[in-house]
């Protein structure tokens, strides 16, 4: 193991990135083109699921997260599982005032 | 884990590249706790108040907002190949790729600040005329768009100063190939920048 190898575990080319770049334009042309059409209670969830599938592949290849050890992406979903825990608690109590 | 202390030991430099990302990642969750508990704020309010948060997001710029999108993303992509660059040992294109990204950056605060004036002249900002004869709702959602997007404009410029130092770093040899991890830590302040406005962007420009 020389000390080449330390920093090469987070080796990606850049073509994996242009990938998900163009991935990432497509999604935000759906997301205006799916808001002009109304779906009603449905069109804020369409909105939250398209930002989450951007959000999610940002961490995994923009943040590197794909190559990270196990312990950086249990890290990640124990912070946004206390985000999540706010945000239904919150919606459990003003759903039903 | 091993190899890692077998190499600290061999070149005798002490360093620990993984505690620094940790520490980084740790930093970004206390920033999507701030940021979090904005958007626990808006929910609630858009909940308490649908319709007047229709009617105030039409006021809103969506051709600039998906400009802004577009803009960001391909910062985030010049960033994540400046990282490749300097792991190639190509040190002037991570250089010339960090530069892009700022360049980005200041291009999405110029359109930000043309956004704004935009507004300001139609009398819309907090505690304006306008607003104030306006429901509760429309008060609330543009006083949610100017702290929100303020508050990221912000960091977008944070992270523009982050990146200009890491330029230096870079040219000074003090980012180089085998030793990267600062320019990897503004990355990923840079990314989480781009995924607020990931979020931020339909909340607010698409809900008409």
């Amino acid at each position: 193991m020389d000390k080449q190898e330390i920093n090469t575990e987070h080796s990606h080319g850049y073509g994996i990135y242009v990938l998900v770049w163009l991935g990432l334009l497509t999604l935000t042309g759906l997301t205006v083109a799916v808001a002009g059409i109304n779906i009603g209670g449905f069109t804020v969830a369409t909105a939250l699921i398209i930002a989450s599938v951007k959000a999610y592949l940002v961490l995994i290849i923009f943040m590197h997260l794909r190559s990270e050890s196990k312990m950086f992406r249990v890290f990640v979903l124990v912070a946004l599982f206390f985000l999540v825990i706010s945000f239904i608690l919150l919606f459990s109590d003003y759903s039903f005032q | 884990m091993s190899t890692n202390l077998q190499a600290h030991t061999e070149n005798h430099v002490h360093r620990d590249d993984i505690g620094a990302r940790l520490g980084m990642w740790l930093f970004l969750f206390t920033e999507l706790i701030l940021f979090g508990g904005m958007f626990i704020v808006y929910s609630v309010y858009r909940f308490t108040h649908q319709q007047e948060f229709h009617l105030a997001a039409q006021e809103l710029n969506t051709i600039i907002g998906t400009f802004n999108t577009i803009i960001l993303l391909t910062s985030s992509l010049t960033m994540a190949a400046s990282i490749v660059a300097i792991q190639r040992s190509k040190r002037s294109l991570s250089i010339f790729f960090q530069m892009l990204t700022i360049l980005l950056a200041l291009f999405f605060m110029v359109n930000k600040y043309f956004e704004w004036t935009a507004k300001f002249h139609h009398g819309i900002y907090p505690g304006s005329e306008t607003l104030l004869n306006e429901n509760a709702g429309q008060i609330l959602f543009f006083g949610l768009y100017y702290v929100m997007t303020g508050l990221h404009a912000l960091h977008v410029i944070v992270g523009i100063i982050m990146i200009a130092v890491m330029m230096r770093f870079t040219s000074r040899g003090i980012v180089k190939h085998d030793n990267y991890v600062k320019l990897e830590n503004t990355g990923l302040y840079w990314h989480l920048v781009d995924i607020i406005w990931i979020f931020l962007f339909p909340l607010f420009y698409l809900i008409t």
